[in-house]
């Protein structure tokens, strides 16, 4: 009834060309960002903001990136972590050497160290594919952590290795550090995730994710048409890694405000976000959302479900999670390979037809 | 999007709407699951058996019932942070969170939320300098007491001099395993002993290259800083090679029966150092009473008597006992975590009180003050016998080498209080 494109009449290119074609998308994306900014930062708990909110918002910024490299360019990349703790060295080293330059610029220039990091590292991309690739990534990984422990350059010589975050403001107010309120870090991840969101939004439908798909659906017709593989590959490399490194700056800076990098980067957060992009959906800027989401409240929920409404013992809990997150892998897996973008789709469909469908 | 949104605030309201009681809240974050388990569980349940005793005994302390809110951690510091921030609304009077991966992301947080964290034996070192670090306490000794301890110990085996010796440390990768380097570093130059780090990355399941190395340049002594299952595989590992295991020593974390067994007879006369003496206890035979018997002991109960769950008791002893102090000095039963930590900072362990306990000599004594918070750094080192399948304590208490130890706490809190803006002040 309400969802649908009838008497939605379309007068100009840019109305057609809109991001959200539907009136009702796009009524419920502005309520839901209203949302976001006007209700939830007044409400939001210490609790909400570092065990939720926090987590799901930077891993929505990681699954974004990691989404344009495998999900749009077809390059699979298990370097996620290692990218990320170039990220975070990056913004520690700028925080401590220029502290009287704003975190925002800060977490940016972070992004952009981690871009050329990631070109680097995408280089074997010109001449690999598919698990070879991989493997090539799954070295950035090794190396980077190894890197980042081996040379004490990275965290100013600090006895434990440790890297921590010293208090730095945004208009006044402060955004890192224990200090923080939690509004202030929700907001300042809130709007680097808006902000980020919206340009991929915008880089994947334009000419440039044009010819990442094109690359990822088929490279040698992608070249053969004048996609140039090289530029294209690298571009997301890039793009990618850009928002990767933004999301590990946050994750370092803003919410643990301590990290030792083989701990907080290691192959598992590489993992942790590829199963992101996987049951989120490839290839879809809600999927990243939607994957990020689901795994950073399972846990949570499901703590809070087995441990303090049903009391079981915390180590049951803790077991039976990882049955049900890895049973929810293979699941979506083998039913909606697509993951739950493409779920959000397919409701998307019937909700055109509903009342009346055929 | 909007479901989503919509269950997590119910799941907020559910969570909002805990009650608090007129309790004693002491939170456990335990790690009962990951390659650290073997480890967390012996002290999680030595942990809670222990306030479990004294609510089935006494009725709590001082008639203030205690209730444990267990968390598990795994380990690791994103769930730590998550644990921390769901019971610190709940009146959790002191976190000891048996991580110092954790205790690193804890301390800005507890020093701006004014709650206390007890780091026993491990975490951040300068925290002993109570000026600057008010709200963390690491008596009865650390990481650098444990490094000059190991070092004391050689000392004595080798007659007083290390001149021209080897000593390797293999250490865990992360902020807990390089801790001790430091120290280490300044007792190589002061006694003139050749010091080789050799790192283990996480979990540490494979050290194959590590004790290669090991073989090839034959050091004296090793000294390990391993956790989990890091332990099990160095000590088999040194077993293959065939190191001389009197020769290699663990720190205190590397010495629980979980690393020794494994390794079957080639374990036999490896060493640890001790925070804790290891005894049959007049305390376990309450637990036998009061816990056990009414099926209230925690996780599987099998663990009473091992060496880190006789550590758990202690460490929940420690909280105990800081608590009664607390509530002396406050006259009042029901505590906050501000009269919590004066408690803890006017503790005073005696021979005669662990005796009372029913633990004698399980510890060293100590008193804290806020100019120290880490207590004495004193520890015994154990052997380990195959045959009989037992810890043997073979020393008394060693004592550390305060001279090197106490001007990097006063170089290290220094540092901190410039990055993290604190001025230290004990009044």
């Amino acid at each position: 009834m309400l969802y649908r494109e009838a008497g939605d009449f379309k007068t100009s290119y840019a109305e057609d060309n809109q991001t959200f074609p539907i009136k009702f998308d796009r009524w419920r994306y502005y309520v839901v960002l209203a949302f976001a900014f006007l209700v939830v930062p007044f409400i939001i708990t210490d609790y909400w903001a570092n065990a939720i909110f926090v987590p799901f918002l930077i891993y929505a910024i990681a699954a974004l990136g990691l989404n344009i490299l495998t999900g749009y360019c077809g390059q699979v990349s298990l370097g996620t972590g290692g990218f990320m703790a170039v990220g975070a060295y990056a913004v520690y080293k700028l925080m401590t050497a220029f502290p009287e330059v704003s975190i925002v610029v800060h977490v940016l220039l972070a992004g952009g160290v981690t871009a050329v990091v990631g070109v680097l590292f995408g280089l074997p991309s010109l001449r690999i594919k598919g698990f070879y690739l991989a493997v090539a990534t799954l070295a950035a990984q090794f190396f980077l952590v190894w890197l980042f422990n081996k040379v004490p350059w990275f965290y100013n010589y600090s006895a434990s290795g440790q890297i921590n975050a010293p208090e730095r403001t945004v208009l006044g107010v402060i955004v890192t550090g224990p200090a923080t309120e939690a509004w202030a870090k929700y907001m300042i991840c809130l709007v680097f995730v808006t902000v980020l969101a919206i340009i991929a939004r915008n880089l994947t439908r334009g000419a440039q994710g044009r010819k990442w798909m094109a690359i990822r659906d088929m490279d040698i017709a992608a070249e053969i048409i004048g996609v140039n593989p090289m530029r294209a590959k690298l571009t997301a490399f890039a793009v990618s890694s850009f928002f990767i490194g933004v999301s590990g700056a946050l994750f370092f800076s803003v919410y643990l405000g301590a990290v030792e990098v083989g701990e907080a980067f290691g192959i598992n957060k590489s993992f942790l976000v590829l199963f992101m992009i996987i049951i989120g959906g490839l290839g879809s800027v809600f999927g990243a959302f939607a994957g990020a989401a689901f795994l950073v409240l399972l846990p949570v929920g499901l703590k809070v479900l087995g441990v303090d409404i049903l009391g079981w013992p915390t180590d049951i809990v803790a077991h039976v999670q990882l049955v049900i997150v890895g049973g929810m892998i293979i699941a979506f897996l083998i039913l909606e390979p697509h993951g739950l973008a493409q779920l959000w789709r397919l409701a998307k469909e019937k909700l055109r037809l509903w009342p009346f469908p055929y | 999007m909007k479901l989503k949104k919509l269950a997590v605030l119910t799941l907020g309201t559910m969570l909002a709407s805990t009650p608090a009681l007129a309790e004693l809240v002491f939170p456990s974050l335990s790690y009962r699951t990951g390659p650290y388990a073997a480890n967390g569980i012996p002290f999680a349940d030595g942990y809670q058996d222990y306030f479990t005793l004294l609510n089935e005994r006494d009725g709590g302390i001082g008639g203030e019932p205690i209730r444990v809110v267990e968390c598990e951690t795994g380990y690791n510091t994103e769930k730590g942070v998550e644990c921390y921030e769901a019971t610190k609304g709940e009146g959790s009077l002191v976190y000891q969170p048996l991580s110092t991966g954790i205790t690193y992301q804890l301390i800005p947080r507890v020093t701006q939320d004014n709650i206390p964290l007890h780091t026993m034996g491990y975490g951040r070192t300068s925290a002993q300098d109570g000026a600057t670090f008010p709200w963390v306490f690491n008596y009865p000794a650390n990481y650098w007491d444990g490094a000059s301890i190991a070092i004391n110990h050689i000392l004595d085996q080798e007659a007083g001099s290390l001149e021209g010796k080897k000593i390797a440390l293999v250490f865990h990768n992360s902020a807990y395993g390089k801790e001790p380097i430091r120290t280490l570093e300044e007792l190589a130059a002061k006694h003139g002993f050749e010091l080789t780090l050799i790192p283990v990355d996480h979990p540490g399941q494979e050290q194959k290259s590590q004790w290669l190395q090991i073989r090839r340049e034959r050091p004296d002594y090793v000294l390990m800083w391993g956790w989990g299952v890091m332990n099990q595989v160095a000590i088999q590992e040194a077993a293959n090679i065939n190191f001389p295991m009197d020769h290699f020593i663990g720190v205190w974390w590397s010495g629980s029966e979980n690393d020794v067994i494994p390794a079957g007879m080639g374990a036999d006369g490896y060493k640890a150092l001790n925070l804790n003496a290891v005894a049959d206890f007049p305390v376990y035979g309450d637990i036998q009473t009061y816990v056990v018997d009414r099926g209230l002991a925690a996780g599987a109960g099998d663990q009473i008597g091992s060496v880190l769950y006789s550590r758990g008791m202690y460490a929940a002893m420690l909280a105990a006992e800081a608590a009664a102090t607390a509530q002396g000095i406050h006259g009042t039963a029901a505590l906050t975590p501000a009269m919590m930590r004066d408690g803890m900072e006017a503790l005073n362990m005696t021979a005669a009180r662990m005796e009372e306990l029913g633990m004698p000599n399980i510890g060293p004594e100590f008193s804290v003050s806020c100019e120290n918070h880490g207590g004495v750094g004193q520890a015994y080192v154990q052997q380990w016998d195959a045959t009989a399948q037992t810890w043997n304590v073979i020393t008394g208490l060693i004592s550390s080498d305060r001279s090197v130890i106490d001007p990097l706490v006063v170089e290290d809190a220094a540092a901190y209080a410039a990055e993290a803006g604190v001025t230290p002040s004990c009044n």
